[in-house]
């Protein structure tokens, strides 16, 4: 081993030697190598501990979930009365319950935030979207609860003096879920504008489009799929509120009249559902199973639309590529 | 020219549409300051609460959802880092990859009742918690990783090629490379995606009905098997479950979440701009 | 003597089906500056990469041959891949300090090594700066920002950041592409020096910078070694054709 008086003495004349394998003075420590082995192996759980994860969750769902198939006949579980405290477990009241509030949140929450996306990407100056930006962020980061109390205080007496007897409606809720879907729906919206291609633009805008028309005919047409997750996250977003809804939808488990006049009744969510009613049950009764059950449906769900949507995403996610030196 | 005349009604269209947006959003956040402002004081935030909650403070609920938000933070964040660590530096374009992804996505879109129900079946009932801070912290962890794990992901991948080709051609091993360059290059977004992740985990209720939250505590929980009392969940009861609440209470109560909430979320953009001007490169 | 580096029917396909390398074989020698030039995407940066294993990084790349370092093959199964990329050392096209101040700059290596010594630190330090023509500009600021630093400064002090770790081959991908003419200069001039102590594998900016930089050149186009020569001998009178071509600039 080369001691210090050894390097010294290579001045700056003198060719170096070294054909045999330089051994710097003190090394790493010997269980350097061990640590390391132990460090990557703890990240590669980390990784797939993702995949453990939803798996849990699908399973103690079921754990808890499956009694209720077992015990009530499907037929029954679909029926249209929701009646727990004479065991009466239809789900569907709850079912249409989530459709309608969910589809009223989606009606005007697309729209309106598929407009917003095309103002910000195309047309908004930078200095109104500096202002604009933030202040989506910012409705993203109101907790469910708050804008659920403000709908029970506030909003709820406003839709009362239009007609509902309460004012707790599918249509409050449509209303409140929408501007919590509107974030989400913006800013995916926002990726997919983003990533048409500027020559888009420029090709249409040189052969006299106005900056209508380009967006209209050209750049809407290339964002499609894009825009198609937006909506789908949107709708994955709205169907798994729990708080908001629960404060203004009115809680009446029926399935009401079909017609326009359905929004505007009381509704019992399937989200709603499980918070409200699993406080006063006993664990282990049917009731308690019935709630997981709904659970299941409710994961089973987002599940489909989540993994629909992550399966279209992955045709455009841009992952560096390791390797490119 | 009808195409101008379009385009025209288009642009004034769109513009109205964004803008008006916008005005709900300020005006909810004004009406709550308005009508809760009046209620907060120094003893409304450190004092307990008293009559049947109708007077006094909130304090223990405030103390509950910080604590909470420490053990999501202890629950969520190694094993978020250590998943983001392994998506940007270590896995391989091969299917347990795309598995991966598709569970992270999947993590993300799951109700939050659903989580509630989660953790119930598996901390509460199976681990034999009870609903207590270290189920309700548990539970609220596994729901804040997709976050924190995509805003690490992103962060880690910023950081330039060029440092970890110059760090291995220097000799340092992969991981050598990751926790003296890459990291320490990727820690004001990492920060950031925690920060912003913690902030929608501490507004969160429906994760807490059966895993940890209490409305009534005649004390403050002594360990992290003890139940206590939060802000959402708080909210929740005084404005739905409690006749005779005065609205002073419900809106002071509202408020106080709504700033611990934004004061978060200011926080992680402070991060994010600060440090970005500090960098060197 | 036995040459310091063997390339031995090196081929080298990347995971997209292209192949960057074809049967490629070269010796280099101990204390010489080789040159190995080419039009763009003629290999010369892979085959780079494949010296110090930082190809590793390319996934599902398939290789082929051996590359022997010092009669021993750098792919052998078991190899100290960070030892060996501390014998051979690498400075990139584009000068890329590390974050942090010059002296951390020069003794990161030393540190992942596992060396923590002031002493040895402090010493190597010089004679690197020195070796690289940096150390009269930056002695008295060891401790400033290596940002702050022009571009020839930084690329020179790339160069000593990978002396400090007394290597034995020098990998020069490119070191002057972004640089000045006084910088490519220094650089260029130091190169002499430090042949006495290294050998220095260099891909250079120009035909131009070859011809004054090498002792041997070798001619790399669409992943074949043409022909490798002396210097006097390549950019006087080569004897392939293509070469001719490429050394007049008739293509390029």
């Amino acid at each position: 081993m080369a001691t210090h008086a050894d390097t010294r003495a290579h001045t700056d004349t003198k060719p170096h030697k070294g054909a045999a394998e330089q051994t710097p003075p003190a090394g790493r420590p010997f269980w350097a190598k061990w640590f390391e082995f132990l460090i990557e192996r703890l990240i590669g759980a980390a990784g797939v501990s993702a995949i453990l994860f939803v798996a849990l969750i699908f399973f103690f769902l079921l754990r808890e979930g499956i009694p209720t198939f077992l015990q009530v006949p499907l037929p029954q579980l679909f029926g249209s009365r929701w009646y727990p405290i004479e065991g009466m477990f239809g789900l569907w009241p709850l079912i249409v319950g989530s459709i309608l509030v969910t589809a009223g949140a989606v009606i005007m929450a697309v729209p309106l935030g598929l407009i917003t996306a095309i103002y910000l990407g195309e047309i908004a100056p930078q200095w109104q979207r500096e202002i604009l930006k933030p202040l989506i962020e910012v409705l993203a980061g109101i907790p469910s609860i708050v804008l659920g109390f403000l709908g029970w205080v506030a909003l709820a007496p406003l839709v009362q003096r239009l007609g509902a007897p309460t004012g707790l409606t599918a249509f409050t809720g449509s209303l409140i879920l929408a501007y919590m879907s509107l974030p989400t729906i913006i800013s995916i919206s926002e990726d997919a504008l983003y990533a048409v291609p500027k020559e888009y633009r420029d090709g249409a805008l040189a052969i006299g489009a106005t900056q209508w028309q380009t967006i209209w005919r050209v750049v809407l047409p290339a964002a499609r799929s894009g825009l198609v997750i937006a909506v789908m996250l949107g709708i994955g977003r709205a169907v798994g509120e729990t708080m908001a809804v629960m404060m203004v939808t009115g809680n009446a488990a029926n399935v009401p009249a079909f017609g326009l006049g359905m929004f505007f009744e009381p509704v019992r969510t399937m989200t709603a559902t499980i918070a409200a009613e699993m406080g006063e049950v006993a664990r282990g009764s049917l009731h308690y199973n019935v709630l997981f059950a709904i659970g299941i449906v409710l994961f089973i769900i987002t599940f489909a639309i989540n993994s629909l949507a992550g399966r279209l995403v992955g045709g455009q996610a841009s992952r560096r590529k390791r390797g490119q030196l | 020219m009808k195409r101008q005349q379009v385009q025209k009604i288009a642009v004034g269209v769109i513009t109205t549409v964004a803008v008006l947006i916008v005005i709900p959003v300020v005006l909810v956040i004004l009406y709550i300051v308005v009508r809760g402002a009046g209620t907060l004081s120094w003893e409304f935030l450190t004092a307990p609460p008293y009559n049947g909650m109708t007077q006094g403070g909130i304090m223990p609920a405030i103390l509950g959802t910080v604590i909470l938000t420490f053990g999501t933070a202890i629950a969520c964040i190694p094993l978020a880092i250590g998943t983001a660590i392994y998506l940007a530096e270590y896995a391989g374009d091969n299917r347990l990859t795309r598995l991966v992804r598709l569970a992270i996505v999947n993590l993300a879109g799951i109700p939050s009742i659903v989580y509630g129900l989660f953790g119930l079946g598996a901390f509460v009932l199976f681990m034999k918690l009870g609903t207590s801070i270290l189920a309700g912290s548990l539970t609220l962890g596994i729901m804040t990783l997709p976050v924190v794990i995509s805003t690490a992901e992103e962060a880690i991948l910023a950081v330039p090629q060029r440092f970890r080709l110059v760090s291995l051609s220097l000799g340092a091993t992969r991981w050598q490379t990751i926790w003296r360059q890459v990291l320490p290059q990727a820690l004001p977004g990492i920060l950031t995606g925690v920060i912003l992740g913690l902030s929608r985990a501490a507004g969160e209720t429906a994760p807490l009905l059966f895993t940890v939250a209490a409305f009534y505590l005649p004390e403050l929980p002594h360990s992290i098997f003890d139940q206590t009392m939060a802000l959402p969940y708080h909210l929740y009861v005084i404005s739905t479950q409690v006749p005779g609440m005065p609205l002073s209470i419900q809106f002071g109560t509202a408020l106080v979440l709504l700033l611990f909430v934004l004061s978060l979320t200011l926080a992680a953009s402070i991060v994010r701009t600060r440090m970005r001007r500090r960098r060197e490169w | 003597m036995p040459p310091k580096i063997s390339i031995q029917n090196v081929s080298f396909t990347y995971a997209d089906g292209t192949q960057a390398l074809k049967n490629l074989s070269l010796d280099i020698a101990g204390n010489e500056i080789f040159v190995l030039f080419g039009p763009a995407r003629s290999g010369k940066t892979t085959l780079l990469r494949l010296l110090n294993r930082l190809s590793d990084l390319f996934e599902n790349a398939r290789y082929q041959g051996k590359i022997l370092f010092n009669e021993q093959d750098i792919f052998e199964h078991g190899t100290d891949v960070a030892a060996l990329r501390r014998r051979i050392g690498m400075v990139f096209a584009i000068p890329t300090p590390l974050p942090g101040s010059i002296r951390d700059n020069l003794t990161y290596g030393l540190k992942v090594a596992g060396i923590h010594n002031p002493a040895i630190h402090e010493e190597r330090i010089e004679r690197s700066l020195k070796q690289a023509a940096l150390w009269e500009e930056v002695k008295d600021r060891l401790d400033s920002s290596a940002f702050a630093l022009s571009g020839g400064q930084q690329q020179r002090l790339c160069i000593a950041r990978s002396l400090v770790l007394e290597p034995e081959v020098l990998l020069l991908d490119n070191p002057t592409s972004g640089l000045d003419p006084l910088s490519t200069g220094i650089v260029e001039d130091s190169l002499q020096e430090l042949k006495q102590r290294y050998t220095i594998i260099m891909v250079p900016h120009s035909v131009q910078q070859a011809a004054r930089v090498a002792d041997r050149a070798g001619f790399m186009l669409d992943g074949e070694l043409i022909e490798v020569d002396q210097a006097s001998v390549m950019f006087t009178t080569p004897q392939d054709k293509r070469t001719e071509d490429y050394v007049t600039g008739r293509f390029g």
